[in-house]
């Protein structure tokens, strides 16, 4: 199949009118959209604004209220993703649809549909990995392989039922930034070879280093169809978030005074099948700053953030010592009387119960907020101190005190951190502080914490978004593969840098540091 | 073809009360429906069933009798059963229970023990149960051992210890070679509550267990630490409740329950220790929990309608020939039907062909 | 034939039972599915087999009806906990004591009543093989069933496309509606399936383990075969090794009995029981604190939408 993007054909595939309601909410209105064949068309949008509801229409996954499509000019209707599949349509969705105890073939086989031998999948497997260079081996168990590889497993899936447009959304999410480069070398080819692409980000470089178009969506609809080589990333960014979100103001005095927390050597095998141990971690965190901790997903995170919070116990008192005091062993209620706080990456089941109310949820701190007395419950004051939070840190509710689950994914991380912060913590740290959370949402928790630092709290951020640590972080580490690299100031992190820490590659000078 | 299930946003709390009367009605004409292809009445077999226990001083108290022992249960695997912990061992705890407790009563059999002999016949009771319990929540949280499976098998090693200890070294030498205990001294009997009753002050520890419980799951920090653990695990671990302590903290109080049933019934009701001292009261108990919602006025209620099946039961089977095996069959309906209701109240579904509306 | 000969053999009638229940509750679980109910299938199965057997003085017929009584009990179960999304544990627990219940009813006219043996299968030359010769190739067809449902269901889960789609449903029930697994079908088969078996297993006990129906003659066989699927880590050739330890306990503990070693008859009786809990540590001792389920075993599959 040739390369050439002819004009004058008819767009492989095209979306006139598109609108979706649900009740009240308009997720989609009124949305046109042009694909032409070995396009590579991006969809650009903050969370919120429909890309994931049009692409969902587009897959067969949901109903249109209203509109059309048309494939190669002729109207259709696609039911299911089963249908989308047989006219040619592929999707890469970002949460990966995989089976961890299952084999890589396997994995690949049982999303098919027709009859697949294993052996026909292997070999499949084999040529594709060749010829899009996608290294896969078909006999690995799923839950070995990284974010990177898994999302392979993904592409070798669309790829096998010779798709004529493949959907990527949000794909590089999961990705360093080398395996990222990787992905744009994938989609460049297949492009080449008149496969169409449409790019779902919220990324304006890669957006810019792959696509020559671009839809930007904005609460629901399209504010405008562009090149994004054209125009600035400044421009860009306006038409995306509408007004002025301004950025996040870090220039307060800034006095460092003494440590909040000293992590010294702290090592701790894997917590399960899957996990990732910890090894040898070394950290400093001081009143009045924030640190940053970057890495993908899947590098030690979520096990170093229960290290420190004392879901789980280190093998030392002195492994971490929060404001003086060695607490390695000590469980997390007593790190909270300590002055401490935590907030997981996880907002339902995690931090917050989904199915209690707003004031239930405020007794999980309850050794630290004064929402009990020898046992029983206060609830007035529980009740009273949800509200305070609702109201300090501009939560949206339905309702007075709804369930946690009611709430939108910022309003609940704006409640979850604010309950955290509202008693001012000695010492704060987050996983994934806006992850999943809209532009807004995700400003004003940046501020409250770089705030929070500059009242004179030890803040730990670990976050896999370089460009939110390099906003509110004073000073950065990586880890990789349970190894924190050496914290260095901000100013003396480059991208690259980063990285190659991410991909646990030692660097020429500075910190030398095994893969 | 799919079954499309989504969550109701709001549920009215009239609705989720409502819906265990709803599955017994429904459980109801279900059986009814049984005994009609029986060949009896449904009219007459209702009149049998429910009607007449409801209509004599006698058997009235012996619905308190009936009741007393599954509400005792109940309440305690409420506790559990709201952590997301299955004891399904209830039976064996009650029957050890009830044999530490006897152990005591036939200790002091025949010499002129004072009144300490009763009360600390009930603590052995629950220490007996609390710690039979203990073993399947130890085995769980040291080893990650399926609680279900452990304290099921547990409930089979409990009777054949009773067996044992009947026909054995506690066999009543007077007794004619039956397998039997000697009859307790009355210092070592649960008083009637009303001289000449027959509901025994087990009736009263079942009402207190009530009260209690429901001002420790409403109120208190524990009661909290139970509701999260069982609706949101890992946001329990982040409240600073460790798993490990709450299964073994429901377990011993499961467990002492159902101890203090046993040794309750045994020292109140039938006077000695048999080889069979529980028509099943651990299992029933788990129907009365769920039919109560896990919530202790609820238990209290739904026992009182379970122990009527019981009595209209054995009536039903002299007076109109019906099986004692049919009441344990509408049972089982029973907690279907609470069980399905319970998924409605929650949910509503649909029955889709491909292709319908989404 | 030799007492060690005559032991062998009880060995293999009472494994038997065990290993069809709990192959059938092996791949329920495996599509992630826990049924409790297994006691009260089998009851059924037991019940309705033996009715059907002495009303008819047909076997077969006897057969096929325990493992439609056991069919149909998981379909109510299925329906309730696939249909409604009920709680598994409460439903598998309520389809236990219904099964308990309405077994007793319907074998009660049947007390009493006895069936004659049924035939052996000799195999030809294979079966003149000393010891070894009786015990394997002049079983009944039960025996014989009961070996190539094993291999049956070891070859379909790991072979067949349909068994790959029954475990990645077990596996992650998520993951599979995403894809367009059929979640809800497949499940439903394997309930039913799981049914049929335990049906069998009752249906093999009141034909020709003891060739009788009583009340309680299941006596906890099927928790038992519970335990035996976790023993087994939900791998059928471990089931089949686990089976024979378990029917080896039970019978190695009435010869003790018999034998009369001067302990109590009741301690011996509880040595099943006790091994099952033994066997249980010991499982998760040797595989720490991961065992292996089903990802989504016993988890109510509510898909969001």
């Amino acid at each position: 199949m040739k390369a050439d993007v002819s004009p004058s054909g008819p767009p492989l595939v095209e979306l006139q009118g598109i609108s979706k309601r649900y009740g009240d909410l308009l997720a989609n209105d009124g949305i046109n959209l042009a694909i032409q064949p070995g396009e590579v068309h991006a969809l650009l949008g903050e969370n919120g604004a429909g890309k994931s509801t049009l692409v969902k229409i587009l897959y067969g996954v949901i109903e249109p209220s209203a509109g059309e499509i048309r494939w190669e000019g002729r109207p259709v209707t696609i039911g299911s993703p089963v249908e989308a599949r047989n006219l040619g349509l592929g999707m890469v969705f970002q949460h990966f649809s995989l089976f961890d105890e299952l084999t890589v073939a396997e994995n690949i086989a049982v999303a098919l549909s027709g009859d697949w031998s294993l052996s026909t999948v292997r070999s499949k497997l084999g040529d594709i990995s060749r010829t899009y260079g996608l290294a896969l081996d078909a006999d690995r168990a799923v839950w070995t392989l990284s974010a990177g590889e898994r999302q392979r497993i993904e592409i070798v899936r669309c790829l096998l039922q010779n798709p004529r447009l493949l959907i990527l959304d949000e794909p590089t999410s999961v990705l360093t930034p080398q395996e990222a480069e990787h992905l744009f070398t994938t989609l460049d080819r297949l492009s080449a070879e008149g496969c169409s692409i449409l790019y779902i980000s919220h990324k304006l470089e890669e957006v810019r280093r792959l696509c020559r178009s671009a839809t930007i969506l904005r609460a629901g609809r399209v504010v405008a169809t562009i090149d994004p080589r054209a125009r600035s990333a400044r421009e860009i960014a306006a038409l995306m978030v509408g007004n002025e979100v301004g950025e996040v103001r870090t220039d307060a005095p800034h006095h460092v005074l003494g440590e909040m927390l000293r992590v010294s050597r702290l090592s701790m095998p894997p917590a399960g099948l899957h996990g990732q141990a910890l090894r040898d971690i070394d950290l400093e965190a001081r009143a009045g700053e924030v640190v940053g901790i970057a890495g993908v997903a899947g590098n030690g995170q979520s096990e170093f953030f229960a290290a420190l919070s004392g879901e789980r116990l280190a093998d030392r008192p002195d492994a971490v010592v929060i404001a003086g005091k060695p607490s390695g062993t000590m469980g997390i209620d007593a790190r909270r009387r300590l002055g401490a706080a935590f907030v997981p990456e996880e907002r339902l089941g995690h931090a917050a119960a989904p199915t209690h109310r707003l004031s239930e949820n405020t007794l999980i701190s309850h050794a630290a907020a004064e929402v009990s007395r020898s046992g029983f419950i206060l609830l007035n004051a529980a009740k009273r101190l949800a509200r305070s939070i609702i109201q300090s840190f501009d939560v949206r509710t339905p309702e007075g005190d709804p369930q946690a689950r009611k709430l939108s994914g910022g309003n609940l991380q704006k409640f979850v951190i604010g309950r955290e912060i509202i008693r001012k913590p000695k010492l704060i740290v987050v996983d994934q502080p806006t992850w999943g959370v809209d532009a807004g949402a995700a400003r004003l928790i940046r501020q409250s914490l770089v705030d929070l630092a500059r009242a004179g709290s030890a803040v730990v951020v670990i976050s896999q978004d370089l460009d939110e640590l390099f906003e509110v972080a004073d000073r950065m580490a990586v880890i990789h593969q349970g190894r924190l690299s050496p914290l260095k100031p901000v100013g003396e992190w480059t991208k690259e840098a980063i990285g190659l820490e991410m991909l646990g590659v030692a660097q020429a000078q500075g910190g030398a540091h095994a893969l | 073809m799919r079954f499309e299930l989504t969550p109701r946003p709001n549920v009215s709390p009239v609705m989720r009360a409502l819906a265990p009367v709803a599955a017994f009605v429904t459980a109801f004409l279900i059986a009814g429906f049984v005994i009609w292809l029986m060949g009896r009445s449904p009219v007459a077999a209702f009149d049998v069933y429910v009607l007449q226990p409801l209509s004599d001083s006698w058997s009235l108290q012996e619905l308190l009798v009936k009741a007393t022992p599954m509400a005792l249960i109940a309440i305690g695997l409420s506790y559990c059963f709201r952590a997301n912990l299955w004891n399904i061992g209830a039976e064996g705890q009650y029957v050890i229970g009830a044999v530490l407790g006897s152990w005591l009563a036939l200790k002091t059999h025949g010499t002129e023990a004072g009144a300490w002999v009763l009360p600390l016949m009930l603590l052995l009771g629950i220490i007996g149960g609390a710690l039979y319990g203990l073993i399947p929540a130890f085995l769980k949280t040291r080893f990650g051992v399926n609680e279900i499976l452990t304290s099921l098998m547990l409930v089979y090693v409990a009777q054949l210890i009773l067996d044992y200890l009947v026909r054995g070294p506690w066999r009543d030498p007077k007794g004619f070679n039956f397998p039997q205990s000697v009859t307790f001294d009355p210092s070592a009997t649960l008083h009637p509550i009303l001289e000449g009753g027959r509901v025994h002050f087990g009736a009263v520890f079942a009402v207190v267990a009530v009260l209690l419980t429901a001002v420790i799951l409403g109120r208190t920090l524990f009661g909290y630490r139970l509701k999260l653990t069982g609706d949101a695990p890992r946001a329990a671990r982040f409240a600073g409740f460790s798993s490990k302590a709450t299964t073994l903290a429901v377990f011993a109080i499961s467990g002492g329950l159902a101890g203090l049933a046993g040794i309750s019934e045994v020292s109140g009701q039938i006077g000695q220790l048999q080889p069979s001292i529980s028509p099943g009261y651990g299992f029933t108990a788990i129907t009365v929990a769920f039919l109560g919602r896990l919530n202790p006025i609820g238990i209290l209620i739904a026992a009182l309608v379970v122990a009527l099946t019981f009595i209209g039961g054995e009536s039903a089977q002299i007076m109109l020939k019906l099986p004692l095996d049919l009441t344990q069959a509408f049972q089982g309906i029973l907690l279907l039907c609470v069980l399905a209701a319970d998924a409605l109240v929650s949910y509503r579904i649909r029955f889709v062909t491909r292709g319908g509306g989404k | 034939m030799t007492t060690f000969e005559a032991i062998l053999l009880t060995i293999v009638t009472a494994s038997t039972p065990l290993l069809i229940a709990a192959l059938g509750e092996l791949v329920t679980e495996r599509s992630g599915v826990l049924n409790l109910g297994v006691e009260g299938m089998m009851a059924m199965g037991a019940a309705c087999s033996f009715a059907a057997a002495v009303t008819f003085d047909s076997t077969l017929l006897g057969v096929a009806a325990g493992m439609l009584a056991g069919a149909l009990m998981a379909a109510l179960f299925a329906v309730v906990v696939l249909g409604f999304a009920a709680n598994q544990v409460g439903s598998g627990l309520a389809l236990t004591i219904l099964g308990l219940g309405l077994s007793g009813l319907i074998g009660a006219p049947f007390v009493g009543a006895r069936r004659d043996p049924i035939a052996h299968i000799d195999i030809p030359v294979l079966s003149d093989i000393p010891i070894i010769g009786r015990l394997f190739f002049e079983q009944d067809l039960f025996v014989y069933a009961s070996i190539a449902l094993t291999i049956l269901v070891a070859v379909y889960l790991t072979r067949t496309r349909s068994g790959l789609t029954l475990r990645s449903i077990g596996e992650n029930h998520t993951s599979a509606n995403a894809l367009g697994l059929p979640v809800w079908r497949v499940r439903f088969w394997a309930i039913l399936f799981g049914g049929a078996c335990a049906g069998l297993a009752g249906a093999y006990l009141a034909l020709v383990y003891t060739r009788f129906w009583s009340p309680g003659m299941i006596s906890g066989r099927g928790w038992i075969a519970l335990a035996l699927v976790v023993f087994a880590a939900w791998r059928p050739g471990w089931l089949l090794i686990g089976a024979y330890i378990f029917g080896a306990a039970t019978v190695l503990q009435l010869h003790a009995q018999a034998a009369q070693f001067g302990i109590p008859a009741q301690a011996l009786s509880a040595v099943p029981y006790v091994a099952t809990i033994l066997a249980l540590l010991l499982l998760s001792l040797r595989r720490g604190r991961a065992i292996g389920a089903p990802g989504s075993l016993g988890v109510p599959f509510v898909p969001d939408r």
